[in-house]
């Protein structure tokens, strides 16, 4: 059934989440807080080289160790094939995912796990830790993306062949695959063009910088049963992975989803639990790990860093006619980088008749990047909306009449294939020159900006049961963890659709034995997908009402209506009962035929696409190079917002986070390969009073493919900042900051260079 | 026929030979997945393991159900995810 049109109660309300009081008052549980009887503490030992060969290691002393039960390299984990794998949120090799969570042979990063012990006390594992003796060969590295394509750079695997190229090139590099997307003759639209721009961008890896460590306690039972509890965005991504790696049956492994605090794509891999479990298994004992935040940095993934160059032709009316784009994007230690995305995103917003892309996916010797926040796009996005920018500039027109200009529509087909269908960048558009921020005078020395942003969003596999409890409430399980007010949200479809209050229905997050199969929550599908899921349970329970009232009343079920909570004759025909409400029908389910529940699994496809528009005013202090954002405003197509204050939110920690990323964070390495700024003093993300209200405004085209007219929400809003504060610099300074963090050094030293 | 339009770069272009598009007789996208393997070995696997489809604008993930027309324009894109 679809609600769209309908008169809505309890969706588009703001009512309070329901995890708040827990998280406020230090109750809520999250994977640190797990505790088992007889547990021991699991630490890793890590590599200090950025690039080494193993060439042995002994664990005896820390074996000898009072207090230590067990010591695991990679000798203690299965050799795995490669197998290209989409467990997680995007392509992994599990062969390579194995071989990051414990180094079987190279050490490929600083930080990269070499062996692991596990101990009666924290202290003691550190001790262990100490023990153990690793000779290593250390080899040349190569940090940077454009120095590990170039011929002669350390390779660091012997047996990657470039893919997407034809001949398969003969000998081994660190470019592990390229990506290319065509549309039109690029040569005859650049022939075509009376004005061309073109410029090279830079960015840096950034980190999710989730305020939770990874975490995780497992238990490997004699029997050898399995069970994990761990923070993640899935834990059915967690049991998968474990399985594999480890070669034990899925069914002999429950995950239960602790609390997640953050986790924006970081947390759709894994680190601990296998290594946790093979520590279990080995010690007989259950194993707690938990990641210090210099292990975060040195020993999980960041986005990629990358560089680009975009040229963009156009005709002197302002209609963009040609479009060229080279993105490399570094993908750490291992191959996977989110250039593929990258390259289908960053000209998304625009139709262009000639579109030439071309992406490298590059290994480095880095942590593998993972995940995070529309993976891909803002780099890409970065480098083209600052382009845009200056091609208006060049043509004399106003940035925002040339995104108006060369704006997708409905219909419009994209350079990597599909066509738009049911977008809302129009209204998004409409409402970006509507508000009065666009309009504002600006204080003398400021600078304003303008940027937009595209995201697929996506749906997937989600399951949903709803159970009516013999008080007439409801609860709600879903596979989904709750990363950004999922139970809110779930609740109150589920409570639309039956009528209720939302006070009246609980949402959990069930264990990966209690519920179906669900895909993780990333993407920005779980209000879609799993939104659905639970949807369509209700409206199955509702069938169930409508039926136990019928029962009730001796007369046919399509005689019944649900209507606000309650069952009614459908007409005077039917006969004069009084209304049955859902409490007086829960009270008698046993009676009227058993307990009344719907469990619902789907694959949702259609999940609309997002868009987005940022206006950004900043100050520049010319003494000392930094940027002050001082006025904010985001502005998104969200189809219907089910809780307004959680999209809100969404949008401004994706604003927050992509200001972090335009200003200030970035990884610093030595010459020896070791990063040298692994936590929060020196990694600066922004704080609060770093920034102003970011103010989200709310575009609400629906979706016609969810019943609620829902899209995703929490890729876009990190897609344009960067290049919205690029811009308002150069509208401050009249300089172009083309390589990020813009940090007050880079700042200062343009307005040197001049 | 349905027509399939291939916009994944060259990774799916060498098992084409460089063939960019042509028609398919298929009702389901199992059974262009199938089609796809038959004709170009190795393609309809790596459309499976690998790639999303978009039907006539409308992007489908791992979908066996999804209905193709006669006339439907079907583009073979990476599989996405996200954050």
């Amino acid at each position: 059934m679809n609600y769209i049109s309908s008169d809505l109660k309890v969706v588009g309300t703001r009512p309070i989440r329901p995890d708040g009081v827990d998280k406020v008052t230090g109750r809520a549980v999250f994977a640190a807080d797990t505790r088992a009887s007889g547990m021991l503490w699991g630490k890793i030992l890590r590599s200090p080289h950025a690039h080494a060969r193993i060439v042995s290691i002994d664990t005896s002393k820390a074996e000898a160790l009072k207090g230590v039960y067990a010591v695991v390299t990679s000798k203690d984990f299965p050799e795995i094939a490669s197998e290209e794998a989409f467990v997680g949120e995007g392509p992994m090799n599990f062969r390579d995912l194995s071989d990051n969570i414990m180094a079987r042979g190279k050490a490929l990063y600083e930080g990269h796990a070499i062996a692991a012990v596990a101990a009666t006390t924290a202290a003691l594992a550190d001790e262990a830790l100490a023990l153990i003796d690793v000779t290593y060969d250390v080899l040349p590295h190569v940090i940077d993306v454009d120095e590990a394509m170039q011929p002669g750079a350390p390779v660091l695997h012997a047996d990657m062949f470039t893919a997407g190229v034809n001949p398969k090139p003969a000998t081994a590099s660190n470019i592990a695959k390229v990506v290319t997307f065509k549309k039109g003759d690029i040569d005859a639209g650049f022939a075509e063009a009376e004005v061309i721009f073109e410029d090279s961008y830079t960015t840096k890896p950034v980190h999710q910088a989730y305020i939770e460590p990874h975490a995780c306690l497992a238990t490997y039972a004699p029997d050898g049963q399995v069970t994990i509890h761990a923070s993640s965005q899935g834990h059915f991504m967690i049991r998968a992975y474990t399985a594999k790696l480890l070669g034990i049956d899925m069914a002999q492994i429950r995950v239960n989803p602790a609390e997640i605090g953050g986790g924006f794509g970081g947390k759709t891999l894994i680190y601990l639990e296998p290594v946790a479990v093979a520590l279990s298994r080995k010690s007989g004992r259950s194993v707690k790990m938990q990641m210090t935040r210099e292990e975060v940095f040195r020993g999980s993934g960041p986005t990629s860093g990358a560089s680009v160059t975009v040229k963009l032709g156009a005709k002197k009316d302002g209609t963009i006619v040609a479009a060229q784009q080279v993105l490399k994007f570094q993908a750490g230690a291992y191959a996977g980088s989110p250039v593929g995305p990258g390259a289908m995103c960053g000209l998304a917003m625009y139709d262009i008749a000639n579109v030439d892309v071309v992406g490298y996916d590059v290994v480095s010797n880095r942590p593998k990047v993972a995940a995070y926040r529309a993976p891909g796009a803002p780099i890409s996005s970065f480098a083209v909306e600052c382009a845009v920018d200056d091609l208006a500039r060049k043509l004399g027109m106003d940035p925002l009449v040339l995104r108006e200009k060369n704006a997708v529509v409905n219909g419009s087909k994209t350079h990597y294939g599909p066509t738009h269908t049911n977008i809302g960048f129009t209204q998004v558009l409409e409402a970006t020159r509507a508000h009065p921020h666009w309009k504002a005078p600006l204080a003398e020395g400021h600078g304003r900006g303008l940027a937009v942003g595209f995201w697929f969003n996506i749906g997937g596999e989600s399951s949903a049961t709803v159970h009516i409890n013999e008080d007439g409430t409801v609860m709600v399980a879903t596979g989904s963890p709750d990363i950004g007010g999922s139970r809110a949200s779930m609740g109150m479809m589920a409570a639309e659709v039956l009528g209720i209050p939302v006070s009246k229905v609980k949402a959990i997050v069930a264990d990966t034995a209690s519920i179906g199969f669900t895909f993780l929550t990333g993407g920005s599908r779980v209000t879609f997908a799993t939104g659905m899921a639970v949807t369509q349970a209700s409206e199955k329970v509702v069938d169930q009402l409508k039926a136990r009232a019928a029962a009730t009343w001796d007369i046919p079920v399509d005689a019944v209506e649900w209507k606000d909570g309650k069952a009614y004759p459908a007409g005077t025909n039917a006969g004069a009962f009084e209304p049955l409400d859902l409490a007086a029908i829960a009270l008698k389910q046993g009676r009227t035929g058993g307990p009344i529940n719907a469990e619902v699994s789907v694959n949702a496809q259609g999940a609309g696409a997002g868009f987005g528009a940022h206006i950004c005013d900043v100050a520049v202090d010319k003494e000392t190079g930094k940027v002050d954002i001082v006025r904010y405003t985001a502005i998104q197509d969200v189809g219907k917002a089910i809780h307004p204050s959680y999209v809100e939110g969404q949008i401004q920690g994706g604003a927050a986070q992509g200001i972090g990323w335009a200003l200030s964070e970035e990884y610093i390495y030595n010459a020896k390969g070791q990063m040298d700024n692994p936590g929060f003093l020196d990694y600066r993300c922004p704080v609060a009073s770093d920034l102003p209200m970011i103010e989200a405004v709310l575009v609400e085209v629906p979706n016609p493919r969810h019943p609620f007219g829902a899209r995703g929400v929490g890729e876009v809003p990190i897609v344009p900042p960067m290049a919205a504060i690029s811009n308002a610099i150069k509208g401050a300074i009249g300089l172009r900051m083309p390589d990020l963090p813009m940090s007050p050094p880079k700042v200062r030293a343009a307005i040197d260079a001049g | 026929m349905p027509t399939v339009v291939l916009s994944s770069g060259s990774a799916s272009l060498s098992l084409t030979g460089g063939v960019t598009e042509f028609e398919v007789e298929a009702t389901t996208f199992r059974r262009l997945i199938l089609e796809l393997e038959k004709r170009f070995p190795g393609l309809g696997t790596q459309v499976e393991e690998s790639m999303a489809v978009a039907i006539d604008g409308e992007i489908f993930q791992d979908a066996y159900s999804a209905e193709l027309r006669p006339g439907s324009e079907i583009v073979l894109i990476p599989k996405i995810g996200g954050g």
